[in-house]
Protein backbone atom coordinates (compact mmCIF):
# COMPACT_ATOMS: atom_id res chain seq x y z
CA UNK A 1 0.00 0.00 0.00
CA UNK A 2 1.40 3.43 -1.10
CA UNK A 3 1.57 6.00 1.59
CA UNK A 4 -1.26 7.92 2.73
CA UNK A 5 -1.32 11.51 1.78
CA UNK A 6 -1.22 14.19 4.49
CA UNK A 7 -5.09 15.19 3.04
CA UNK A 8 -5.85 11.63 2.93
CA UNK A 9 -4.41 11.70 7.11
CA UNK A 10 -6.21 14.46 7.81
CA UNK A 11 -9.80 12.83 6.63
CA UNK A 12 -9.19 9.56 8.26
CA UNK A 13 -8.22 11.59 11.31
CA UNK A 14 -11.42 13.45 11.36
CA UNK A 15 -13.35 10.06 10.54
CA UNK A 16 -11.97 8.30 13.36
CA UNK A 17 -12.82 11.95 15.56
CA UNK A 18 -16.62 11.07 15.04
CA UNK A 19 -18.35 10.38 18.47
CA UNK A 20 -19.57 6.36 18.33
CA UNK A 21 -23.71 7.29 18.93
CA UNK A 22 -25.44 4.36 20.73
CA UNK A 23 -27.82 3.30 17.72
CA UNK A 24 -27.37 3.74 14.10
CA UNK A 25 -30.30 6.59 14.12
CA UNK A 26 -27.78 9.11 13.63
CA UNK A 27 -25.30 9.13 11.47
CA UNK A 28 -22.34 12.25 11.71
CA UNK A 29 -21.73 13.42 8.13
CA UNK A 30 -19.37 16.20 9.26
CA UNK A 31 -18.02 18.55 11.60
CA UNK A 32 -19.54 22.07 12.18
CA UNK A 33 -17.23 23.37 14.61
CA UNK A 34 -15.02 22.93 17.46
CA UNK A 35 -14.73 24.67 20.92
CA UNK A 36 -12.36 23.85 23.90
CA UNK A 37 -15.83 22.47 25.89
CA UNK A 38 -17.56 20.71 22.71
CA UNK A 39 -17.86 19.78 19.29
CA UNK A 40 -20.89 20.45 16.94
CA UNK A 41 -21.26 17.69 14.08
CA UNK A 42 -23.45 17.70 11.37
CA UNK A 43 -25.58 14.25 11.06
CA UNK A 44 -28.61 12.99 9.16
CA UNK A 45 -31.48 11.51 11.16
CA UNK A 46 -32.16 7.89 9.59
CA UNK A 47 -35.53 7.76 11.13
CA UNK A 48 -37.54 10.89 10.40
CA UNK A 49 -35.22 11.36 7.48
CA UNK A 50 -34.21 15.23 8.42
CA UNK A 51 -30.58 17.04 8.77
CA UNK A 52 -29.71 17.94 12.78
CA UNK A 53 -26.54 18.82 14.86
CA UNK A 54 -25.79 17.02 17.27
CA UNK A 55 -23.32 18.45 20.22
CA UNK A 56 -20.97 16.47 22.08
CA UNK A 57 -18.90 17.14 25.04
CA UNK A 58 -14.91 16.49 24.01
CA UNK A 59 -13.15 13.68 25.04
CA UNK A 60 -9.87 16.34 26.71
CA UNK A 61 -12.62 18.33 28.36
CA UNK A 62 -13.12 18.87 31.96
CA UNK A 63 -15.62 16.82 33.72
CA UNK A 64 -17.83 19.79 34.82
CA UNK A 65 -17.97 19.96 31.24
CA UNK A 66 -20.73 16.70 30.70
CA UNK A 67 -22.48 18.59 33.45
CA UNK A 68 -22.79 21.49 31.61
CA UNK A 69 -23.96 20.12 28.32
CA UNK A 70 -26.55 18.16 30.07
CA UNK A 71 -27.53 20.94 32.03
CA UNK A 72 -27.73 23.20 28.47
CA UNK A 73 -29.89 20.43 26.79
CA UNK A 74 -32.54 20.49 29.47
CA UNK A 75 -32.36 24.74 29.59
CA UNK A 76 -33.17 24.66 25.49
CA UNK A 77 -35.93 21.87 26.13
CA UNK A 78 -37.49 24.53 28.60
CA UNK A 79 -37.08 27.51 25.99
CA UNK A 80 -39.68 26.78 22.99
CA UNK A 81 -39.55 29.30 20.98
CA UNK A 82 -38.36 30.13 17.19
CA UNK A 83 -35.86 32.34 17.62
CA UNK A 84 -34.04 29.27 20.14
CA UNK A 85 -32.88 26.09 18.62
CA UNK A 86 -35.16 23.42 19.23
CA UNK A 87 -33.83 19.89 21.12
CA UNK A 88 -34.79 16.93 19.65
CA UNK A 89 -32.71 14.27 21.73
CA UNK A 90 -30.45 13.71 24.19
CA UNK A 91 -28.27 10.64 25.15
CA UNK A 92 -25.23 9.27 26.05
CA UNK A 93 -22.27 8.04 23.62
CA UNK A 94 -21.15 4.65 23.81
CA UNK A 95 -18.44 6.19 25.95
CA UNK A 96 -20.43 7.69 28.33
CA UNK A 97 -19.95 11.48 26.98
CA UNK A 98 -23.17 13.35 26.56
CA UNK A 99 -24.61 14.16 24.13
CA UNK A 100 -28.06 16.32 22.49
CA UNK A 101 -29.41 16.72 18.74
CA UNK A 102 -30.77 19.91 18.02
CA UNK A 103 -32.16 21.28 14.75
CA UNK A 104 -29.61 21.81 12.11
CA UNK A 105 -29.74 25.88 11.02
CA UNK A 106 -28.25 26.40 7.99
CA UNK A 107 -27.01 29.97 7.50
CA UNK A 108 -24.40 32.40 8.82
CA UNK A 109 -23.71 34.45 12.04
CA UNK A 110 -24.20 37.46 12.78
CA UNK A 111 -20.55 38.34 12.28
CA UNK A 112 -20.85 36.80 8.92
CA UNK A 113 -24.07 38.40 8.25
CA UNK A 114 -22.76 42.17 9.19
CA UNK A 115 -20.38 41.91 6.44
CA UNK A 116 -22.37 41.45 3.50
CA UNK A 117 -25.71 43.18 5.08
CA UNK A 118 -25.48 47.25 5.15
CA UNK A 119 -29.01 47.91 4.95
CA UNK A 120 -29.76 49.41 8.40
CA UNK A 121 -33.29 48.54 8.37
CA UNK A 122 -32.66 44.79 7.87
CA UNK A 123 -29.88 44.92 10.68
CA UNK A 124 -32.64 46.58 13.24
CA UNK A 125 -35.25 43.41 12.60
CA UNK A 126 -32.45 40.67 13.19
CA UNK A 127 -31.43 42.59 16.92
CA UNK A 128 -35.30 42.70 17.47
CA UNK A 129 -35.62 38.83 16.64
CA UNK A 130 -32.52 38.31 18.97
CA UNK A 131 -34.45 40.47 21.65
CA UNK A 132 -37.87 38.78 21.35
CA UNK A 133 -35.47 35.32 22.11
CA UNK A 134 -33.14 36.40 24.70
CA UNK A 135 -36.29 38.28 26.07
CA UNK A 136 -38.32 34.98 26.31
CA UNK A 137 -35.56 33.46 28.18
CA UNK A 138 -35.50 35.74 30.36
CA UNK A 139 -39.24 35.42 31.14
CA UNK A 140 -38.27 31.97 31.63
CA UNK A 141 -35.90 32.77 34.17
CA UNK A 142 -32.89 31.66 31.94
CA UNK A 143 -29.62 34.35 31.38
CA UNK A 144 -27.34 33.62 28.37
CA UNK A 145 -24.43 35.50 29.46
CA UNK A 146 -22.52 34.61 26.34
CA UNK A 147 -24.76 37.05 23.73
CA UNK A 148 -22.45 38.26 21.05
CA UNK A 149 -22.31 38.25 17.08
CA UNK A 150 -20.88 34.30 16.68
CA UNK A 151 -23.71 33.29 18.49
CA UNK A 152 -26.72 34.60 16.56
CA UNK A 153 -27.91 32.94 13.47
CA UNK A 154 -29.48 33.66 10.41
CA UNK A 155 -30.91 31.36 8.55
CA UNK A 156 -31.25 30.90 4.61
CA UNK A 157 -34.74 32.65 4.97
CA UNK A 158 -33.92 34.98 7.40
CA UNK A 159 -34.97 33.31 10.57
CA UNK A 160 -32.51 34.82 13.62
CA UNK A 161 -31.91 32.09 16.18
CA UNK A 162 -30.22 32.64 19.40
CA UNK A 163 -27.33 30.02 19.88
CA UNK A 164 -24.96 28.11 22.10
CA UNK A 165 -26.70 28.07 25.25
CA UNK A 166 -23.58 26.46 27.07
CA UNK A 167 -23.01 29.09 30.14
CA UNK A 168 -26.89 30.13 30.50
CA UNK A 169 -27.80 30.55 34.08
CA UNK A 170 -30.78 29.63 35.48
CA UNK A 171 -32.10 31.97 38.02
CA UNK A 172 -33.74 28.81 39.23
CA UNK A 173 -30.68 26.87 41.10
CA UNK A 174 -32.67 23.45 40.74
CA UNK A 175 -32.30 23.15 36.84
CA UNK A 176 -28.61 24.27 36.58
CA UNK A 177 -25.22 26.01 38.25
CA UNK A 178 -24.01 29.21 38.34
CA UNK A 179 -20.91 29.22 36.40
CA UNK A 180 -18.93 32.37 35.03
CA UNK A 181 -17.33 32.25 32.01
CA UNK A 182 -13.76 32.42 32.14
CA UNK A 183 -12.01 33.44 29.02
CA UNK A 184 -7.50 32.86 28.69
CA UNK A 185 -7.32 35.66 26.65
CA UNK A 186 -9.45 38.28 24.05
CA UNK A 187 -8.04 35.80 21.75
CA UNK A 188 -8.99 32.83 22.79
CA UNK A 189 -13.27 32.27 22.62
CA UNK A 190 -13.24 29.30 24.58
CA UNK A 191 -15.28 29.08 27.62
CA UNK A 192 -14.49 27.63 30.76
CA UNK A 193 -16.28 27.95 34.27
CA UNK A 194 -15.89 28.56 37.51
CA UNK A 195 -17.91 29.03 40.15
CA UNK A 196 -15.37 30.61 42.62
CA UNK A 197 -16.55 34.38 43.20
CA UNK A 198 -14.59 37.15 41.59
CA UNK A 199 -12.00 35.21 39.08
CA UNK A 200 -13.31 36.27 35.77
CA UNK A 201 -11.87 37.26 32.93
CA UNK A 202 -13.90 38.98 30.61
CA UNK A 203 -13.70 38.80 27.04
CA UNK A 204 -13.27 42.44 25.87
CA UNK A 205 -16.84 44.18 24.50
CA UNK A 206 -19.89 41.32 24.98
CA UNK A 207 -19.08 41.55 28.88
CA UNK A 208 -21.15 43.30 31.53
CA UNK A 209 -18.56 44.93 33.82
CA UNK A 210 -20.55 43.23 36.46
CA UNK A 211 -20.19 39.56 35.20
CA UNK A 212 -16.44 40.22 34.34
CA UNK A 213 -15.88 40.72 37.79
CA UNK A 214 -17.37 37.38 38.63
CA UNK A 215 -20.71 38.55 40.36
CA UNK A 216 -22.11 35.00 39.99
CA UNK A 217 -24.97 35.27 42.78
CA UNK A 218 -26.24 38.70 41.43
CA UNK A 219 -26.41 38.57 37.79
CA UNK A 220 -29.79 39.54 36.41
CA UNK A 221 -30.81 40.40 32.94
CA UNK A 222 -29.72 43.51 32.60
CA UNK A 223 -26.02 41.71 32.32
CA UNK A 224 -27.88 40.50 28.97
CA UNK A 225 -29.03 43.98 27.92
CA UNK A 226 -25.05 44.64 28.21
CA UNK A 227 -24.25 42.30 25.97
CA UNK A 228 -26.79 43.04 23.28
CA UNK A 229 -26.02 46.62 23.61
CA UNK A 230 -22.64 45.49 22.97
CA UNK A 231 -23.81 43.66 19.75
CA UNK A 232 -25.98 46.64 18.83
CA UNK A 233 -23.25 48.78 18.39
CA UNK A 234 -21.56 46.77 15.77
CA UNK A 235 -24.49 46.91 13.66
CA UNK A 236 -25.18 50.22 13.69
CA UNK A 237 -23.86 52.05 10.48
CA UNK A 238 -23.61 55.92 9.89
CA UNK A 239 -24.00 58.49 12.08
CA UNK A 240 -27.22 57.55 13.57
CA UNK A 241 -26.84 59.29 17.02
CA UNK A 242 -30.47 58.06 18.53
CA UNK A 243 -28.92 54.47 18.03
CA UNK A 244 -25.60 55.14 19.47
CA UNK A 245 -27.12 56.75 22.40
CA UNK A 246 -29.39 53.16 23.21
CA UNK A 247 -26.24 51.80 22.60
CA UNK A 248 -24.52 53.72 25.88
CA UNK A 249 -27.56 53.45 28.07
CA UNK A 250 -27.97 49.69 27.32
CA UNK A 251 -23.89 49.47 27.81
CA UNK A 252 -23.62 51.71 31.03
CA UNK A 253 -21.19 50.70 33.70
CA UNK A 254 -23.71 50.72 36.02
CA UNK A 255 -26.43 48.39 35.85
CA UNK A 256 -29.21 50.62 37.19
CA UNK A 257 -28.47 53.06 34.42
CA UNK A 258 -29.76 50.49 32.10
CA UNK A 259 -32.91 49.32 30.39
CA UNK A 260 -34.07 47.23 32.92
CA UNK A 261 -34.99 44.72 30.81
CA UNK A 262 -34.01 42.97 27.26
CA UNK A 263 -38.16 44.11 26.43
CA UNK A 264 -37.48 47.47 27.12
CA UNK A 265 -34.41 47.35 24.86
CA UNK A 266 -36.08 45.70 22.63
CA UNK A 267 -39.15 48.45 22.59
CA UNK A 268 -36.70 50.89 21.71
CA UNK A 269 -35.41 49.31 18.30
CA UNK A 270 -38.79 49.06 17.52
CA UNK A 271 -39.71 52.72 18.45
CA UNK A 272 -36.21 53.90 16.24
CA UNK A 273 -37.86 51.85 13.47
CA UNK A 274 -41.53 53.74 13.11
CA UNK A 275 -39.70 56.62 13.43
CA UNK A 276 -40.78 57.41 16.46
CA UNK A 277 -38.56 59.14 19.64
CA UNK A 278 -36.64 57.23 21.70
CA UNK A 279 -36.10 57.67 25.42
CA UNK A 280 -32.71 57.55 25.57
CA UNK A 281 -31.75 60.34 23.32
CA UNK A 282 -32.57 63.73 23.62
CA UNK A 283 -33.43 65.10 20.56
CA UNK A 284 -32.07 68.90 19.07
CA UNK A 285 -34.63 70.74 17.02
CA UNK A 286 -32.78 69.91 13.67
CA UNK A 287 -32.86 65.94 14.46
CA UNK A 288 -36.50 66.24 15.38
CA UNK A 289 -37.42 67.87 12.09
CA UNK A 290 -35.31 65.14 10.49
CA UNK A 291 -36.86 62.25 11.83
CA UNK A 292 -40.25 63.83 11.13
CA UNK A 293 -39.09 64.39 7.86
CA UNK A 294 -37.93 60.64 7.33
CA UNK A 295 -41.40 59.92 8.91
CA UNK A 296 -44.00 61.63 6.71
CA UNK A 297 -41.41 62.24 3.66
CA UNK A 298 -44.31 61.00 1.04
CA UNK A 299 -46.98 63.14 2.30
CA UNK A 300 -44.54 66.03 3.02
CA UNK A 301 -43.51 65.39 -1.12
CA UNK A 302 -47.17 65.65 -1.84
CA UNK A 303 -48.19 68.54 -0.15
CA UNK A 304 -45.43 70.15 -1.82
CA UNK A 305 -45.56 69.36 -5.06
CA UNK A 306 -49.11 70.10 -4.66
CA UNK A 307 -48.28 73.78 -3.36
CA UNK A 308 -45.55 73.61 -6.24
CA UNK A 309 -48.59 73.00 -9.28
CA UNK A 310 -50.89 75.41 -7.54
CA UNK A 311 -47.73 77.90 -7.65
CA UNK A 312 -47.43 77.20 -11.76
CA UNK A 313 -51.05 77.67 -12.14
CA UNK A 314 -51.22 80.94 -10.70
CA UNK A 315 -47.87 81.76 -11.91
CA UNK A 316 -49.38 80.45 -15.64
CA UNK A 317 -52.68 82.07 -15.17
CA UNK A 318 -51.05 85.78 -14.13
CA UNK A 319 -49.75 85.79 -17.85
CA UNK B 1 -4.54 -8.41 14.87
CA UNK B 2 -0.87 -10.03 15.46
CA UNK B 3 0.88 -8.74 18.26
CA UNK B 4 -1.83 -6.46 19.93
CA UNK B 5 -1.29 -7.44 23.49
CA UNK B 6 -4.48 -8.48 25.39
CA UNK B 7 -4.27 -6.14 28.51
CA UNK B 8 -3.64 -2.85 28.66
CA UNK B 9 0.21 -3.84 29.80
CA UNK B 10 2.19 -0.83 27.74
CA UNK B 11 4.81 -1.71 25.39
CA UNK B 12 7.98 -0.85 27.90
CA UNK B 13 5.85 -2.21 30.55
CA UNK B 14 6.18 -6.02 28.71
CA UNK B 15 10.09 -4.91 27.62
CA UNK B 16 10.95 -4.93 31.11
CA UNK B 17 9.53 -8.12 32.16
CA UNK B 18 11.69 -11.21 33.21
CA UNK B 19 10.23 -13.57 30.39
CA UNK B 20 12.40 -13.18 27.28
CA UNK B 21 9.88 -14.20 24.95
CA UNK B 22 7.51 -11.45 26.54
CA UNK B 23 10.19 -8.70 25.85
CA UNK B 24 10.94 -10.14 22.24
CA UNK B 25 7.12 -8.85 21.65
CA UNK B 26 7.35 -6.11 22.92
CA UNK B 27 10.18 -5.40 20.75
CA UNK B 28 8.63 -6.71 17.75
CA UNK B 29 5.37 -4.49 18.56
CA UNK B 30 7.03 -1.40 19.15
CA UNK B 31 9.50 -1.66 15.86
CA UNK B 32 6.52 -3.01 14.03
CA UNK B 33 5.00 0.85 15.25
CA UNK B 34 7.74 2.85 14.66
CA UNK B 35 9.75 0.98 11.56
CA UNK B 36 7.85 3.58 9.01
CA UNK B 37 7.74 7.12 11.17
CA UNK B 38 11.08 6.64 11.74
CA UNK B 39 12.67 5.67 8.19
CA UNK B 40 10.19 8.41 6.98
CA UNK B 41 11.62 11.09 9.66
CA UNK B 42 15.32 10.47 9.22
CA UNK B 43 14.89 10.84 5.13
CA UNK B 44 12.63 14.38 6.18
CA UNK B 45 14.47 15.67 8.67
CA UNK B 46 18.09 14.51 8.46
CA UNK B 47 18.05 14.40 4.95
CA UNK B 48 19.06 10.37 4.55
CA UNK B 49 18.57 8.67 1.43
CA UNK B 50 15.89 6.27 1.25
CA UNK B 51 18.67 3.10 1.74
CA UNK B 52 20.72 5.39 4.39
CA UNK B 53 17.64 5.49 6.36
CA UNK B 54 17.14 1.89 6.04
CA UNK B 55 20.44 1.36 7.31
CA UNK B 56 20.16 3.81 10.01
CA UNK B 57 16.70 2.70 11.35
CA UNK B 58 17.63 -0.80 11.17
CA UNK B 59 20.73 -0.37 13.13
CA UNK B 60 18.79 1.64 15.82
CA UNK B 61 16.88 -0.55 16.68
CA UNK B 62 19.52 -3.49 16.48
CA UNK B 63 21.28 -1.25 19.14
CA UNK B 64 17.95 -0.35 21.25
CA UNK B 65 17.62 -4.49 21.68
CA UNK B 66 21.26 -5.18 22.58
CA UNK B 67 22.06 -2.67 24.70
CA UNK B 68 17.80 -2.63 26.04
CA UNK B 69 18.04 1.38 26.43
CA UNK B 70 14.51 1.22 25.69
CA UNK B 71 13.35 -0.27 28.63
CA UNK B 72 14.99 2.60 30.81
CA UNK B 73 12.25 5.20 29.24
CA UNK B 74 11.37 7.54 32.44
CA UNK B 75 7.87 8.52 31.63
CA UNK B 76 8.28 11.15 33.57
CA UNK B 77 10.13 13.00 31.66
CA UNK B 78 8.89 12.74 28.26
CA UNK B 79 6.24 11.05 26.21
CA UNK B 80 7.44 7.83 24.93
CA UNK B 81 7.01 8.79 21.19
CA UNK B 82 9.63 12.38 21.90
CA UNK B 83 11.91 10.03 23.94
CA UNK B 84 12.44 7.91 20.90
CA UNK B 85 12.77 10.77 18.87
CA UNK B 86 15.22 12.22 20.64
CA UNK B 87 16.76 8.83 20.94
CA UNK B 88 17.31 8.40 16.77
CA UNK B 89 18.81 11.95 16.61
CA UNK B 90 21.22 11.31 18.97
CA UNK B 91 22.06 8.16 17.44
CA UNK B 92 22.09 10.02 13.62
CA UNK B 93 24.67 12.51 15.40
CA UNK B 94 26.52 9.63 17.26
CA UNK B 95 27.37 7.95 13.69
CA UNK B 96 28.11 11.17 11.69
CA UNK B 97 30.69 11.97 14.25
CA UNK B 98 32.22 8.63 14.24
CA UNK B 99 32.15 8.87 10.73
CA UNK B 100 33.87 12.40 10.79
CA UNK B 101 36.56 10.94 13.47
CA UNK B 102 37.72 7.67 11.25
CA UNK B 103 38.19 10.29 8.57
CA UNK B 104 40.58 12.20 10.14
CA UNK B 105 41.96 8.65 11.55
CA UNK B 106 40.62 8.72 15.00
CA UNK B 107 38.97 6.33 16.82
CA UNK B 108 35.37 6.05 17.39
CA UNK B 109 33.80 7.11 20.38
CA UNK B 110 30.16 7.28 21.25
CA UNK B 111 28.05 8.95 24.08
CA UNK B 112 25.03 6.76 25.42
CA UNK B 113 21.65 7.39 23.82
CA UNK B 114 19.62 8.34 27.05
CA UNK B 115 22.18 10.26 28.50
CA UNK B 116 22.35 13.54 26.47
CA UNK B 117 21.47 16.15 28.77
CA UNK B 118 21.93 19.66 26.78
CA UNK B 119 21.66 18.25 23.24
CA UNK B 120 19.10 16.20 24.24
CA UNK B 121 16.60 19.11 25.30
CA UNK B 122 17.53 21.09 22.69
CA UNK B 123 16.38 18.90 20.16
CA UNK B 124 13.38 18.31 22.35
CA UNK B 125 12.08 21.88 21.95
CA UNK B 126 12.53 21.37 18.32
CA UNK B 127 9.19 22.14 17.35
CA UNK B 128 9.46 21.50 13.21
CA UNK B 129 11.27 17.63 14.41
CA UNK B 130 8.37 17.10 16.92
CA UNK B 131 5.66 18.17 14.76
CA UNK B 132 7.31 16.38 11.93
CA UNK B 133 7.79 13.42 13.93
CA UNK B 134 4.26 13.16 15.09
CA UNK B 135 2.39 13.62 11.37
CA UNK B 136 4.46 10.38 10.57
CA UNK B 137 3.68 8.30 13.36
CA UNK B 138 -0.27 8.79 13.04
CA UNK B 139 0.54 8.47 9.59
CA UNK B 140 1.76 4.96 10.22
CA UNK B 141 -0.54 4.31 12.63
CA UNK B 142 -3.93 4.96 10.61
CA UNK B 143 -1.65 3.11 7.71
CA UNK B 144 -1.68 -0.21 9.97
CA UNK B 145 -5.33 0.23 11.32
CA UNK B 146 -6.27 0.65 7.45
CA UNK B 147 -3.54 -2.46 6.94
CA UNK B 148 -5.94 -4.50 9.40
CA UNK B 149 -9.51 -2.87 8.66
CA UNK B 150 -9.06 -4.22 5.24
CA UNK B 151 -7.67 -7.89 6.18
CA UNK B 152 -10.90 -8.30 8.77
CA UNK B 153 -13.38 -6.93 6.18
CA UNK B 154 -11.99 -9.56 3.94
CA UNK B 155 -12.50 -12.24 6.35
CA UNK B 156 -16.33 -10.96 7.07
CA UNK B 157 -16.94 -10.67 3.95
CA UNK B 158 -17.19 -6.73 4.19
CA UNK B 159 -15.51 -5.53 1.06
CA UNK B 160 -18.16 -3.21 0.48
CA UNK B 161 -17.71 -1.40 3.41
CA UNK B 162 -14.18 -0.86 2.86
CA UNK B 163 -14.36 -0.18 -0.44
CA UNK B 164 -17.13 2.91 0.42
CA UNK B 165 -14.83 3.89 3.19
CA UNK B 166 -11.86 4.15 0.63
CA UNK B 167 -14.17 6.25 -1.67
CA UNK B 168 -15.67 8.39 0.74
CA UNK B 169 -12.56 9.12 3.42
CA UNK B 170 -9.49 8.23 2.21
CA UNK B 171 -9.31 9.00 -1.37
CA UNK B 172 -12.78 10.68 -2.39
CA UNK B 173 -13.10 12.39 -5.43
CA UNK B 174 -14.39 16.05 -5.85
CA UNK B 175 -18.23 14.82 -6.29
CA UNK B 176 -18.45 12.17 -3.92
CA UNK B 177 -21.48 12.02 -2.06
CA UNK B 178 -23.74 9.24 -0.56
CA UNK B 179 -26.36 9.62 -2.89
CA UNK B 180 -23.48 8.93 -5.53
CA UNK B 181 -21.89 6.38 -4.03
CA UNK B 182 -25.89 4.22 -3.27
CA UNK B 183 -26.04 4.84 -6.79
CA UNK B 184 -23.18 3.35 -8.19
CA UNK B 185 -22.98 0.65 -6.01
CA UNK B 186 -27.13 -0.18 -6.10
CA UNK B 187 -27.66 1.03 -1.78
CA UNK B 188 -30.10 3.10 -0.81
CA UNK B 189 -28.50 5.86 1.09
CA UNK B 190 -29.25 4.87 4.63
CA UNK B 191 -27.28 1.88 3.72
CA UNK B 192 -24.02 3.82 2.48
CA UNK B 193 -24.38 6.16 6.06
CA UNK B 194 -25.07 2.76 7.73
CA UNK B 195 -21.91 1.09 6.12
CA UNK B 196 -20.16 4.01 6.61
CA UNK B 197 -20.64 4.43 9.97
CA UNK B 198 -19.64 0.77 11.35
CA UNK B 199 -16.49 1.45 8.79
CA UNK B 200 -15.77 4.41 10.78
CA UNK B 201 -16.39 3.51 14.28
CA UNK B 202 -14.45 -0.07 13.47
CA UNK B 203 -11.46 2.07 12.10
CA UNK B 204 -11.25 4.01 15.05
CA UNK B 205 -10.93 0.64 17.34
CA UNK B 206 -8.02 -0.31 14.91
CA UNK B 207 -6.52 2.71 15.22
CA UNK B 208 -7.22 2.80 19.51
CA UNK B 209 -5.84 -0.69 19.23
CA UNK B 210 -2.68 0.02 17.19
CA UNK B 211 -1.87 3.16 19.63
CA UNK B 212 -2.51 1.15 22.96
CA UNK B 213 0.41 -1.16 21.74
CA UNK B 214 3.05 1.81 20.99
CA UNK B 215 2.13 4.26 23.94
CA UNK B 216 4.58 3.80 27.25
CA UNK B 217 1.95 3.92 29.41
CA UNK B 218 -1.69 3.74 30.29
CA UNK B 219 -1.65 7.70 31.52
CA UNK B 220 0.43 8.31 27.77
CA UNK B 221 -2.42 6.23 25.93
CA UNK B 222 -5.03 8.30 27.29
CA UNK B 223 -3.58 11.38 26.36
CA UNK B 224 -2.91 10.22 22.86
CA UNK B 225 -6.14 8.80 22.44
CA UNK B 226 -8.21 11.78 23.66
CA UNK B 227 -5.75 14.21 21.30
CA UNK B 228 -6.02 11.69 18.00
CA UNK B 229 -8.94 10.52 18.30
CA UNK B 230 -11.25 12.45 21.39
CA UNK B 231 -12.11 9.88 23.01
CA UNK B 232 -11.26 8.72 26.74
CA UNK B 233 -10.42 4.82 26.19
CA UNK B 234 -11.02 3.79 29.87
Amino acid sequence: MSPLTDAAVERLRIAAHRPQMPSDRYAITGEIGRGGMATVYAARDTTLGRDVAIKVVNAVASPASEERLAAESRVLARLEHPGIVPVHDAGRLLDGRPFYVMKRVHGRTLTDYLREESDLGERLRVFERACEATAFAHANRILHRDLKPDNIMIGAFGEVMVMDWGVAKSLDSSVMGSGVILRNSKNDSRPHYKTDHGTVLGTPGFMAPEQAEGDVDDLDARADVYSLGAILATMVVGDVRALRSVCARAMATNRDERYPSVAALREEIARFRAGRAVAAHQETALEKAGRIARVYRMPILLVLTYMTMRALVAIIAGW
Amino acid sequence: MPGFPATRHSVIERMRTADEGARGQAFGDLVHGYWKPLHRYLCLHWHLSEDEAEEATQAFFTDAFQREWLARYDPEKARFRTFLRVCADRFVLNRRQAAARIKRGGGVETVSLEAQGELAAELASQPDAESLFKREFVRALFERALHDLRTECEHADKGLHFVLFERYDIEPADDVSYAALAREFGLTQAQVTNNLAQIRRRFRECAIDALRSLCASDDEFRREAAELFGVDPT
